[in-house]
């Protein structure tokens, strides 16, 4: 149990990192009210072990328990999005159709839709990376994917994601 | 594609996470090879347009404030010591926490040799989300410039310069100091729209490390410049152009 020493530390060390287990969570669930809930629920499992955080990058720690607790909510919620992995092994054109995201007039948006469209690990490796600005290392810690399958997803996802934007402005034309 | 090289040769290379000989063998490959070129720019633009497409998800003030009120809860629950020694808890908490700080520091930093984004804006971006900590924004708080100026006078042996711009849209909400890379720096509050802009002023040394002109990192973007003896740093979450269009104004 946390002692009210630990409230004060959790709040200097752990909470300025609320931001990144938002857009973490808003990347692998989408939907806000389920990412809000879902953040909520692990900051409290952030705070109730936080006895065992041992120090070091307090990021990476609380973003562990971001994703853990999303995988854990995704297979109770939406079990079928976590089987597409197999499917983008195989598959290497565009993740979603040039139809659809010319429909998408502004570029956040197609961005948007693009990046929704990969599977979510494809998705977190890419987020961690470019928006959180992790290194590989940082990436390794928080998802457990072996260093060798962090590259080569980010190398594969970021194909799709041009792919499927070129194929978007080529159908705008 | 006729290139053999990795994939991965090209995205290692591009988010510096190649060791210095297989950088400067890919160099070498680079100068030959229109096809690893044209990959790098491409992933290149990709990120740009990521990082300037607001894709970055903050936490929404609501979702702030139920946090807040469930830390409170559960704390509440636990606490046996009575609110008026809690303060005690805060001195050695300090000692420990600056520890803790500094160890995170240097951690960071060994774990991320990033050409893009060395260790001064890793800590400049450390200190802007420390300055958004209740109660650690300012230490005057002042729209006037004619106050927020002279506040710095004996804390600093430099005076930045401060200049309110209201009537542009950014109002300065204040001052305090800061410290980064070790060295005591004069922090300037602007706001722009409901964000915070921190704009950090500090003499510019010979020894001191580069780092780029301007770029975005866990959804903060900063910017820097140099002028006269001084180097200065804004960084926010407000859009890059809101920074860019600051930027202007003070240092056209």
């Amino acid at each position: 149990m946390p002692e009210p020493q630990d409230k004060i530390r959790f709040e200097q060390l752990v909470l300025p990192h609320l931001d990144s287990a938002t857009n973490l969570a808003r990347w692998l669930l989408r939907n806000r009210a389920d990412y809000e809930d879902v953040v909520q629920e692990a900051m409290l499992r952030a705070y109730r072990f936080f006895s065992r955080f041992q120090g070091g990058d307090a990021r990476a720690w609380l973003l562990q328990i971001v994703r853990n607790t999303c995988y854990t909510w995704l297979e109770k919620n939406r079990a079928s999005e976590l089987m597409t992995e197999f499917n983008e092994e195989i598959h290497q054109g565009p993740s979603t159709s040039p139809e659809a995201m010319a429909l998408q007039t502004d570029e956040r948006k197609r961005l948007t839709v693009a990046l929704e469209a990969l599977s979510p690990r494809s998705r977190e490796v890419v987020v961690l990376r470019e928006l959180e600005g992790c290194s590989y290392k940082e990436i390794v810690e928080i998802t457990g994917i072996p260093i060798g399958t962090v590259m080569s997803t980010l190398s594969r996802a970021r194909g799709r994601l041009q792919r499927t934007l070129v194929a978007a402005a080529k159908e705008m034309s | 594609m006729n290139c053999e090289l990795e994939q991965t040769t090209v995205h290692g290379y591009f988010d510096g996470e190649l060791d210095a000989v297989r950088s400067a063998q890919f160099e070498r490959h680079l100068e030959g090879c229109a096809e690893c070129q044209t990959a790098l720019e491409d992933i290149e633009s990709l990120r740009t347009m990521l990082q300037q497409s607001n894709s970055y998800q903050h936490a929404s003030p609501d979702l702030r404030r139920r946090i807040h009120e469930q830390l409170e809860q559960a704390a509440g629950a636990e606490r046996v010591t009575p609110a008026r020694s809690r303060r005690w808890f805060l001195l050695p908490t300090f000692g420990v926490l600056a520890g803790a700080a500094a160890a995170l520091a240097v951690m960071f930093f060994v774990a991320q040799p990033h050409p893009q984004s060395p260790r001064i804006t890793a800590e400049l971006i450390d200190a802007h989300v420390r300055s958004l900590q209740p109660g650690h924004l300012t230490d005057v708080l002042s729209t006037d410039q004619h106050t927020v100026k002279p506040w710095f006078d004996g804390k600093l042996d430099f005076i930045p310069p401060v200049t309110d711009y209201s009537e542009q849209g950014f109002p300065l909400v204040g001052g305090r100091l800061d410290v980064i890379g070790g060295q005591k720096v004069a922090a300037l509050v602007y706001s722009r729209n409901k964000h915070v802009i921190n704009l950090f002023v500090w003499p510019y040394r010979e020894d001191e490390p580069g780092f780029g002109s301007s770029g975005s990192r866990q959804g903060y973007n900063w910017t820097t410049w140099q002028s006269g003896e001084m180097r200065f740093c804004l960084i926010s979450d407000a859009t890059s152009s809101d920074i860019v269009e600051l930027k202007d104004l003070m240092h056209p």
